[in-house]
């Protein structure tokens, strides 16, 4: 709980956010004085923003909240996070509070930011910005501090993957002694911790490898691979695709979310192309394709997956802009989905997609 | 169009308004009945309130104005045969009327399938303890409870769950009769109350300080669930979500908690089946169980609620119409999004700003209500305010709720004990409390400790005193500070106060400053999709606008604000038919309102809705920004007829008569004036500043007078006076008694009839009239008023002679627009007493009646091409009735005085005088005619002697009559059979008894008049005369038995019992009774 003390305004140090076409926002600053670059994006959830901003989906993007009010319920804990860090370049609100209530907060909104070396504006009009974002589709942007002068960024011609994914190979259980517990193989190329919660509360052991690791040659036995989220271009991990050839070569269950939706299509022989502003929010319409059934998913992707690859069948569909939410095999046990069973944030609804992955192992 | 096999529907409505069930249940039975139509099915609507929108000639087929209840809709059933049945659009009363229906097997019997939700999962909702045993089975977490059927049962429950305890009745509207109970006493007094309404309490663990959420649900019949909306409540659990402020979405959840609760939602509405609509109301601990998020479900409504009306106007995503096209058998999949026209139903809103929701009471009108709110739901109205930010949201639902308030921080706080009190007691002024509190340095820690309100909440109040505070000590109002008050909610005319400035000149400051609110758009998709969407707001946090002004075609309609006693759903019903009616003359309508609850308000009435507030500066901004032809501000009620002289003083354009005749028609002095000079009667008046003028007029002119303060401190706004001891007591005590607040006194005429005369003039002339009557003596407000029309009681030649006056009347004030006199008729003589050049109350009713369309013609007569209407005597009678609340208000005395205090109303038509008004009166209370007995307490004389052929009527009609001590003597004396009964005051059993065993189908209470008390020198009685009538009365409606206080309606009813059993009135709709 913050006192008095820590309330006390300190001097408010205005930054601007330039955008590729020349417009320009002053804001205040609340995060870190520092200059970034990135490219400018929106999410519309209301809630939820510790979550977004750690999820590695979301690195070398400036992030705007269409939503007005953020830094309310302050930042839990590290364990809460969906990576190890902030994973933004940089945010933008209309209004930040900081006047955290929650009894999960550790510590404000700004500190944390200010902490991690992340620059954070508040403009008011954040709803003009979504608007020309949606008319002429993101765009690359800066944060500038002190006027300094930085360079723009175009996150889509670096393996942001490369970047974000883990160095090491990890392992996650619930049950560390018990060796029975079957093993699944994450993929990590810019995973969000849900994905391993969601899996280790099936009692599965996780074990998270790099994105370029081949995981046909692991010297251990494991039942399945999930491909994980992850930042950018799908064209820029074209190791992974290759890779992920071998594992659908030795028929072992493969799952794809959101990133690994469009790597099982691209290493399939689908195609991917950019959305013109993507789909960021917690509210997208997904339906089963051929029935009347649909969910509420969390989506983050810029790309969608385009051509469905041979062998393959459409398996969700925007109810919305009818692109390509998942694709499932007609005979194999492989699949994807575009959006985010694990939530984290956004709605539960599909986390049934880890219990009909699981029935595919054997 | 939709595939669906249903031809006919019936559609029930939730009849007259009342705490609990207002004006909401309008807009979901207009949306649904809409939706329906859409896909051209016959619509049946049985609702007998007159003044709403879904009972207009052009919404459904058919409308029956009846009560809703098991006996007139199995008639309406039988006679129209429809194939299906909707039951969740008109709030609780239709909903336990269909449940009824069902249970008799009547829809089994006629073929008639309930649309929706299946019934059994709605009376599973409906029963507390087989629902609680549902969500167990369903791993969904509960309070610990208990249900009882008497005090015993309640007590047993009490010793295993433990202190404090929520007790509520079981079937009751709004949380009626429930409380928390700390201890045996309480918990006695409660279950008592609970178990006179309800067979049934609910006894639970009262969650202290736990937050209070709710989600609206939608899911369709493929088992596609939505939910549309969230909401968080400002205070912790214990108050009624009805009485509470709330914000929308959430924010002080985090996403766990958000999504814990939203998948619950899911897994309730799932395991109910649910087809349509229904709220999930949770229980949310500040804090974490073992990591874990600790919750407990509430309520559920599986049914289209007050809610849902608030969450369909905060998020654009509307919900009636959707739950309608649902019930048919639709898929979320396939209808369409109206607000984009480019998505589906099936999403979820996302919200870029906040919605404040904050409930509207009058409970200073009710004599001896308690202030207190808690469990039971006591506010008659409500507002929503749109803001980027909470400060701006909640200081803009601050001033729409009371049009006169301008902040937090504006209180009317004596001393240090009020302040104190008002933080410790939850009632209607704790927020402003609060504020005091801030402001004399109290920390939000401790005021979280008291209230239990979150701390997110209290730092952002704390943020508006301290900006107020900063304000106070250094007024240097540069670019930066101004901006940074108005982003925070400030009004210009508060800023003014705070800085001995005026509300203008701020404004010219401010819009010198270059400082001027921006034009947002709600789109449901905060801007992720480009939708083009007519539902508008105003915000200090933008920069850009999201529409283009309409310029010199917009013309701009205001709306009445929050319903509350003396402005209800009548004034919303003009407000869209003259906002429909410029389409005609080629403008494009703008409608300005802050009522969540009306139709006005609704994506479809209007080219464009700003939810905004009806106050000078917000009506000015908005205007200055379309650049608009106009305004129509005389359809609206009293609030916005108000604004009449600042508006034209600075410039605007008002339609209709000129604002110096409006003020000519207001002004006490001015109108006297007027009156004088066209020689029309009016009874004696002067206005006084100190008591001694007030005495030389009483000297004059004589006891009793009507006194009226221009400013109230507390309590009624009038008063009769009957001796010089009351007239000083109640300028005393109640008054502000100076030069700058003089108050008026008038001769109180008494034993008048009063008649309302309502019409549509243009450039002076009459277009259209009515003349209607009140069936109660003048003295009951004409609100309260039992109305009739055509007239039936009045001399053709009084009829012509206020027809004259009102000509003479328009004539000198040049009237264009409506115009309503009221009337007072002292033996053949008319009075003037009042001139509103507003549309009144009755608009409806006499439209309706009279199958003229008054708001239309108000404006075609503001371009000048109104007609004179052919007056054509109708062939058949109106009556309208009021609804009164009292039942929920504890406390509050059951009697008709000047001042109103019905919260609705309903009328009904009929063959003659008697089967409308039997109609009408069925259909604002519940009678059971099984009872053959009735109760009489008629004080004074001159009651009991006018009430004699009534009693003698009763015995015929086979009723055994109990009657209080001087009553029954009388009785007797005149040989008329009755049964002597105790009074109130004397040892059981007494009249209570008789009344609390329910052993008569009514009560008729009549007290004696104070004259009479007075002329018979008993006024030291007083005081005993008014206690005893008050527990009959308070007793009478506690009880749910029909109660009547006044002579004439009581004798009218009792003479329409005897021409008419309710088997022999006429089942035949609304169009029916205009084409015989």
């Amino acid at each position: 709980m913050p006192n008095k003390k820590t309330r006390k305004k300190e001097n408010v140090k205005m930054a601007k956010l330039v955008l590729k076409d020349g417009t320009e926002y002053v804001g205040k600053s609340f995060g870190k004085d520092t200059s970034m670059s990135g490219e400018v994006v929106f999410a519309t959830g209301m809630v939820g923003y510790t979550e977004a901003i750690t999820d590695p989906s979301f690195a070398g993007q400036i992030l705007v909240f269409t939503f007005p009010l953020i830094g309310n319920y302050g930042v839990p804990k590290k364990e809460d996070w969906e990576s190890k860090k902030i994973q933004v370049s940089g945010l933008i609100v209309s209004t930040y509070n900081d006047t955290p209530s929650h009894h999960s907060s550790v510590m404000s909104l700004g500190n944390w930011l200010k902490e991690q070396n992340i620059p954070a504006l508040e403009i008011k009009d954040t709803r003009e910005l979504t608007q020309k974002l949606r008319m002429k589709g993101v765009m690359l942007g800066k944060i500038t501090c002190d006027n300094k002068k930085i360079e723009f960024r175009n996150p889509d011609l670096e393996n942001l993957v490369a970047q974000v994914s883990t160095k090491n190979i990890e392992i996650y259980s619930n049950d560390i002694e018990n060796k029975k517990q079957k093993i699944i193989v994450l993929i990590d190329c810019g995973a969000k911790q849900n994905i391993v919660r969601r899996l280790v509360a099936r009692g599965l052991r996780v074990v998270v490898v790099p994105w370029d690791t081949d995981v046909t040659k692991l010297d251990f036995p494991f039942s399945g691979v999930v491909i994980s989220n992850g930042p950018g271009n799908p064209m820029k991990v074209g190791k992974t695709i290759s890779n992920v050839k071998k594992i659908m070569a030795k028929k072992i269950p493969i799952l794809g979310i959101c990133l690994g939706n469009q790597i099982l299509a691209l290493a399939s022989g689908g195609k991917t192309y950019k959305l013109k502003f993507g789909h960021r929010s917690q509210n997208q319409p997904c339906v089963i394709s051929g029935t009347k059934k649909g969910y509420l998913t969390t989506q983050n992707h810029g790309f969608a997956v385009g051509k469905i690859p041979n062998g393959f069948k459409e398996w969700f569909y925007n109810a919305n802009d009818k692109t390509n939410e998942g694709i499932i095999h007609k005979s194999l046990p492989f699949m994807s989905v575009q959006f985010h069973p694990e939530s984290s944030p956004g709605p539960l609804d599909t986390d049934w997609i880890f219990d009909y992955f699981l029935k595919k192992i054997k | 169009m939709i595939k669906t096999k249903y031809k006919k529907i019936l559609v029930l409505g939730s009849g007259a308004l009342k705490i609990g069930e207002a004006g909401e249940f309008d807009y979901s039975g207009s949306q649904a009945i809409k939706a329906l139509r859409e896909e051209k099915i016959k619509v049946i609507l049985v609702n007998p309130n007159i003044a709403t929108f879904q009972t207009s000639k052009d919404l459904a087929d058919e409308v029956y104005f009846l009560p809703v209840n098991e006996y007139f809709v199995e008639k309406v059933i039988k006679k129209e045969r429809p194939d299906g049945v909707c039951l969740s659009f008109g709030g609780q009363t239709a909903l336990n009327c269909g449940l009824a229906l069902d249970k008799k097997g009547v829809f089994k019997k006629y073929n008639v399938e309930i649309l929706g939700s299946p019934v059994s999962s709605i009376e599973l909702t409906e029963d507390r303890q087989m629902f609680a045993e549902h969500l167990k089975s369903i791993d969904i977490p509960v309070p610990p409870s208990g249900t009882a059927v008497n005090l015993k049962q309640a007590q047993q429950i009490a010793k295993v769950i433990g202190y404090p305890l929520m007790v509520r009745a079981a079937f009751a509207l709004g949380g009626q009769k429930s409380g928390v109970a700390q201890n045996d006493e309480d918990l006695k007094e409660i279950v008592e109350g609970a178990l006179a309404i309800s067979p049934q309490v609910l006894i639970e663990k009262y969650l202290h300080h736990f937050k209070e959420i709710e989600y609206e649900v939608v899911r369709d019949k493929f088992g596609n669930i939505i939910t549309v909306c969230n909401m968080e409540n400002f205070d912790p659990l214990g108050i009624h979500t009805g009485d509470s402020i709330v914000i929308a979405p959430s924010q002080t959840l985090n996403n766990e908690e958000y999504h814990a609760l939203r998948q619950a939602s899911i897994k309730i509405v799932e395991s109910l089946k649910i087809v349509g609509e229904c709220n999930v109301q949770y229980a949310l601990n500040p804090k974490s169980k073992n990591g874990e998020v600790d919750y407990f479900v509430i309520e559920v409504n599986a049914r289209l609620s007050r809610s849902s009306a608030l969450a369909s106007k905060a998020t654009g995503y509307p919900l009636a119409y959707v739950a309608a096209k649902l019930a048919l058998g639709a898929s979320l999949l396939e209808i369409e999004n109206k607000i984009t026209r480019v998505t589906k139903s099936f999403f979820e809103p996302a919200l870029d700003y906040v919605v404040i929701k904050m409930p509207r009471w009058d409970l200073e009108k009710f004599q001896g209500a308690s202030e207190k709110i808690g469990s039971a739901m006591k506010s008659v109205g409500e507002v929503m305010a749109i803001g980027r930010n909470f400060e701006e949201a909640l200081q803009k639902a601050v001033r729409m709720q009371s049009g006169s308030i301008e902040s937090i921080t504006d209180n009317g706080f004596h001393d240090r004990v009020e302040i104190k009190k008002f933080l410790h007691t939850p009632t209607p002024k704790r927020l402003f409390a609060i504020a005091s509190n801030l402001m004399k340095g109290m920390s939000v820690e401790e005021i979280h400790k008291i209230t239990g309100i979150d701390l997110w909440f209290l730092y952002r109040l704390e943020n508006i005193v301290s900006l107020e505070k900063k304000l106070n000590k250094n007024k240097n109002l540069n670019k930066e500070v101004l901006l940074n008050l108005k982003q925070s909610g400030f009004s210009d005319k508060k800023i003014g106060q705070i800085c001995g400035e005026s509300e203008f000149a701020i404004r010219n400051l401010r819009k010198g400053l270059g400082i001027k609110p921006y034009v947002f758009n709600i789109d449901t998709l905060a801007g992720e999709v480009p939708a083009q969407t007519n539902y508008l707001y105003l915000t200090y946090h933008g920069s850009h606008h999201d529409v283009l002004p309409l310029g010199k075609n917009a013309t701009i309609v205001l709306g009445s604000g929050p319903y509350h006693i003396g402005s209800s759903v009548e004034f919303d019903w003009s407000c869209v038919y003259a906002a429909m009616a410029l389409k005609k003359h080629k403008k494009e309508s703008i409608i300005i309102n802050c009522n969540p609850e009306t139709v006005s308000t609704d994506y479809d009435m209007s080219d464009r809705l700003y939810f905004e507030n009806i106050s000078f500066e917000t009506i000015a901004d908005i205007f200055e920004f379309e650049n608009a032809y106009g305004l129509i501000i005389s359809v609206g009620g009293q609030r916005p007829n108000n604004l009449s002289q600042k508006l034209s003083r600075e410039g605007f354009h008002i339609l209709g008569t000129d604002a110096s005749n409006i003020n000519r028609a207001e002004d006490r002095n001015l109108f006297s004036a007027l009156l004088d000079k066209l020689n029309i009667d009016q009874p004696a008046w002067t206005s006084f500043t100190n008591i001694k003028e007030a005495k030389k007029f009483t000297d004059s002119y004589g006891f009793p007078v009507l006194v009226r303060p221009s400013y109230v401190l507390s309590g009624s706004a009038m008063k009769v006076c009957y001796s010089p001891s009351e007239l000083n007591t109640f300028v005393n005590k109640a008054a502000v008694l100076s030069p700058l607040h003089p108050v008026t006194i008038s001769k109180y005429i008494e034993n008048a009839k009063e008649l309302e005369f309502d019409a549509v003039a243009q450039k002076g002339e009459l277009m259209i009239y009515g003349i209607s009557e009140h069936v109660e003596n003048a003295g009951v407000h004409s609100g309260d008023a039992t109305i009739v029309y055509p007239t039936q009681r009045v001399y053709a030649s009084t009829e012509s002679q206020l027809r004259e006056i009102s000509k003479k009347i328009t004539k000198e004030l040049s009237v264009t627009g409506p115009i309503n006199i009221q009337f007072l008729v002292k033996d053949n003589k008319p009075y003037v007493i009042e001139v509103n050049l507003r549309a009144s109350r009755t608009f409806p009713l006499l439209s309706k009646a009279m199958d003229r369309n008054f708001p239309e013609i108000v404006v075609d007569s503001f371009f000048g091409k109104a007609k004179k209407n052919v007056f054509k005597y109708p062939k058949s009678v109106v009556v309208k009735s009021s609804q009164f609340s009292f039942s929920r208000l504890l406390g509050a005395d059951p009697i008709l005085h000047v001042e109103m205090s019905s919260t609705g109303e309903v009328a009904c038509f009929g063959r003659d005088y008697d089967e409308a008004l039997l109609k009408s009166i069925l259909s604002t209370n519940s009678y059971n005619f099984d009872r053959r007995g009735v109760l009489l307490s008629l004080g004074g004389t001159l009651n009991k002697v006018k009430f004699l052929e009534a009693a003698k009527m009763l015995v015929n009609l086979g009723y055994k009559i109990y009657a209080t001590d001087t009553t029954a003597k009388f009785l007797e004396e005149k040989k008329v059979n009755c049964i002597p009964i105790r009074k109130a005051y004397e040892k059981s059993p007494n009249v209570l008894n008789i009344i609390e065993e329910k052993k008569v189908s009514f009560v008729v209470n009549l007290s004696k008049s104070p004259s009479e008390i007075i002329s018979d020198g008993e006024k030291d009685k007083m005081a005993h005369y008014i206690g005893d009538g008050f527990k009959i009365r308070r007793s009478s409606v506690d009880n749910q038995i029909p109660l009547f206080t006044d002579l004439h309606l009581a004798r009218a009813f009792i003479k329409a019992l005897l021409h008419y059993k309710v088997s022999d009135l006429e089942i035949k709709s609304y169009k029916e009774y205009l084409q015989d």
